[in-house]
C-alpha cells in the first residue's frame, strides 16, 4: 500500500495557473485507501476546480494506476477529452503521475504527495520511480521524477557529466533524467517550468511519520493478523 | 584581488589550477603553484577531483594564502550535506579565502570509492544560494550568524554542450543565484564558443574560457569518446599526431584557442592537468 495525501488545494490551483480545461484522474488502489483519489475525492475535486472557475472536461478513476500500459489501455475511451484539456491532475502516488504523463502527451500534475510506500509496491517498478519524499515535484518536472531519474538526484538542471542524452555514470544503461525532462517539457511547450529556481528539498519529510513507523510488523504479518481476527 | 574585481577593472582574467595530491607530500604541488607566481591571477584548487579521495582543498587554498598566492576554493555538492558546506564555506572566510567555485561534483561511481555514499543534498544552484544566504548573516534554516562572511562566487558551464539550452537554463539560474564569474568546461572550437558567448550576452556575467591542455592525439580522442560537451576537432588530432615535438606542439595550440579567443571573453582557465609546468609557456605563448 502506497500511502499519500492530498497536496494543499492553494498548491494545486497554483500548478494549473493558466490552465482553464481540466482532465483529473484517480486510482481505485491505494490513492481510494487513502482517501486521497478515489471516486469520491476526484468528484469532490471537480467540485473544487469548478467553484475556482475551471472547466472539467472529464474524469477517471483506473484500477492500478502504477501500470503504464494498463493506463495507456483504460484511458483510451476518454482520449478526446484528453486531447480537450489543457492538462491534467493525477490524484494519486507519483507513480501513477508519472505512468499517466508517459502515455499522453500533456502537462501532468501530481494532486497528491507520496509519504511512504508502506508494504507492497506498485506494479510498474515503484522504488525506481517514486522515493517517497513528502512533497512531489513532478509538477516542475513534466511528470519525470528528478530524484530517481537523475543519478545525483539534482532538482535544479542538469550537471555537465550527460553525453548523448545518456548519464555519466552507466551510461549504456541509463539515460540522462534531465535530458528527457528537458525533452518533455520542450515538447509539451512548458520549458518556463525548468527555469525556476527550486529551493532545498527538506528531506526531514522524507521520514515517515510516526503513525506509520510505529508497528514492528511487516504489512503481510499485520494483513494475516487481521484476517485471523476476523 | 577577487577574480569579480579583476574582471570589473577590465583586466583578462588568467587563472590556472593545482591538484591536492593522493597522501600529504605536498612539495610537487606547492612547486608548481610557485611556478604559476606572477603568471596567473588565482589558482583553483580542485575539490576531490574526478572522485578520488586526496588532501582537500580547503587546507591547500590555505597553504596557498600563506604563500601570497591567490586561491580558488572549489567545492562539490558530492561529499558533503548543507551542514557541512555551509560550515567550510564559514571556514574558508576564516581562513582568508574569497573565491569560491561552486560546483555539484562527479559521481561517486566514476572515482576510486565506489562503495561510498553519494550526498548531493544541495545542488549548485543552491550551493550559490547557501553562500549568498551566508553573505546575508543569515544560514539555510534562517538562523542568525554571528558575523558575516563575503565572498566572490563562481560557477561553471559547458559551452559545447549537446543541447545547449538545458544547460543555458541552469546557467541563468546560477547567475540569478549569485554566480560572479563563471569558468567553463575546455573548449576547442572558437566559432562555436563565439555562438554560445553571443547567447549568454544578456548574462552580463565574466566568462573564463575553459583550456585544457592536449597531451597527446590519443588523449583526444579519449575526450571526444568520454567527456561530455569537449570536442576536439579532427583537424587539432591531426596535428596532434604529425608533431615531432609534442610537447611543443600541444603548449602552441593551447596557445593559439588563447588568442583565437580572448577577444570574445573576459579571461581564461588553463586546466594543464599533470602539466602544471607549461602553464607559464602557454601565457607566454599567448602573449598575455
Amino acid at each position: 500500500m502506497i500511502i499519500s495525501e492530498a497536496k494543499p488545494f492553494p498548491e494545486i490551483l497554483k500548478s494549473l495557473e493558466g490552465d482553464q480545461r481540466i482532465f483529473i484522474v484517480g486510482c481505485k488502489g491505494c490513492a481510494e485507501a487513502c482517501q486521497t483519489g478515489g471516486e469520491t475525492q476526484v468528484l469532490e475535486m471537480e467540485q473544487q476546480l469548478k467553484q475556482e472557475g475551471k472547466t472539467v472536461v472529464g474524469h477517471s478513476v483506473l484500477d492500478f494506476l502504477c501500470d503504464k500500459a494498463l493506463v495507456k489501455f483504460k484511458l483510451k475511451p476518454h482520449e478526446d477529452a484528453i486531447i480537450s484539456a489543457d492538462s491534467l491532475l493525477v490524484m494519486t502516488c507519483g507513480i501513477g503521475v508519472q505512468a499517466t504523463a508517459a502515455v499522453v502527451d500533456k502537462v501532468t500534475h501530481p494532486g497528491c504527495n507520496v509519504v511512504n510506500v508502506g508494504g507492497s509496491r506498485g506494479e510498474w517498478r515503484g522504488d525506481e520511480r517514486c522515493m517517497e519524499c513528502g512533497d512531489c515535484l513532478l509538477d516542475y518536472t513534466g511528470g519525470i521524477c528528478p530524484l530517481t531519474a537523475c543519478t545525483k538526484s539534482l532538482i535544479n538542471g542538469p550537471c555537465g557529466g550527460a553525453k548523448d542524452g545518456r548519464c555519466e555514470f552507466e551510461p549504456e544503461s541509463r539515460e540522462c533524467g534531465w535530458h528527457l525532462i528537458y525533452e518533455r517539457l520542450k515538447k509539451l511547450g512548458n520549458l518556463d517550468k525548468m527555469k525556476i529556481t527550486l529551493d532545498p528539498k527538506d528531506y526531514s519529510k522524507m521520514r515517515p511519520p510516526q503513525d506509520l513507523r510505529s508497528t514492528i510488523m511487516w504489512a503481510l504479518e499485520r494483513r494475516e493478523k487481521e484476517a485471523s481476527a476476523k | 584581488m577577487t577574480i569579480a574585481e579583476l574582471a570589473k577593472q577590465g583586466k583578462f582574467v588568467i587563472t590556472a589550477e593545482v591538484g591536492p595530491p593522493k597522501g600529504v607530500d605536498i612539495q610537487e604541488m606547492l612547486e608548481n603553484a610557485e611556478l604559476m607566481r606572477g603568471k596567473v591571477d588565482a589558482i583553483n584548487v580542485t575539490d576531490q577531483q574526478s572522485s578520488v579521495m586526496r588532501l582537500g582543498s580547503l587546507p591547500v587554498c590555505r597553504l596557498l594564502i600563506e604563500r601570497d598566492l591567490e586561491p580558488v576554493f572549489q567545492v562539490t555538492c558530492r561529499d558533503r550535506n548543507r551542514i557541512a558546506l555551509q560550515s567550510d564555506l564559514l571556514g574558508a572566510y576564516t581562513l582568508g579565502i574569497k573565491n569560491v567555485l561552486c560546483l555539484t561534483g562527479d559521481f561517486i561511481a566514476l572515482g576510486d570509492h565506489p562503495q561510498a555514499k553519494a550526498v548531493f543534498d544541495l545542488d549548485s544552484v543552491s550551493l550559490l544560494r547557501a553562500a549568498r544566504e551566508l553573505e546575508q548573516g543569515k544560514d539555510l534554516s534562517g538562523n542568525e550568524l554571528a558575523g558575516a562572511p563575503n565572498f566572490c562566487l563562481g560557477a561553471v558551464v559547458t559551452p559545447g554542450a549537446d543541447p545547449l539550452e538545458p544547460q543555458l537554463i541552469k546557467l541563468e539560474k546560477k547567475v540569478k543565484a549569485g554566480a560572479q564569474f563563471i569558468q567553463t568546461q575546455a573548449v576547442y572550437e572558437p566559432e562555436k564558443f563565439e555562438a554560445f558567448m553571443k547567447s549568454i550576452a544578456h548574462l552580463n556575467v565574466p566568462i573564463l574560457v575553459g583550456i585544457v591542455l592536449l597531451r597527446s592525439a590519443g588523449m583526444a580522442r579519449f575526450m571526444n569518446k568520454n567527456v561530455a560537451g569537449v570536442h576536439v576537432p579532427d583537424s587539432l588530432i591531426q596535428e596532434m599526431e604529425q608533431a615531432e615535438k609534442r610537447m611543443q606542439k600541444s603548449v602552441e595550440i593551447a596557445a593559439r584557442l588563447i588568442k583565437d579567443m580572448k577577444s570574445m571573453c573576459q579571461g581564461v582557465h588553463i586546466m594543464a592537468i599533470g602539466m602544471e609546468q607549461r602553464v607559464p609557456e602557454i601565457i607566454e605563448a599567448a602573449e598575455l
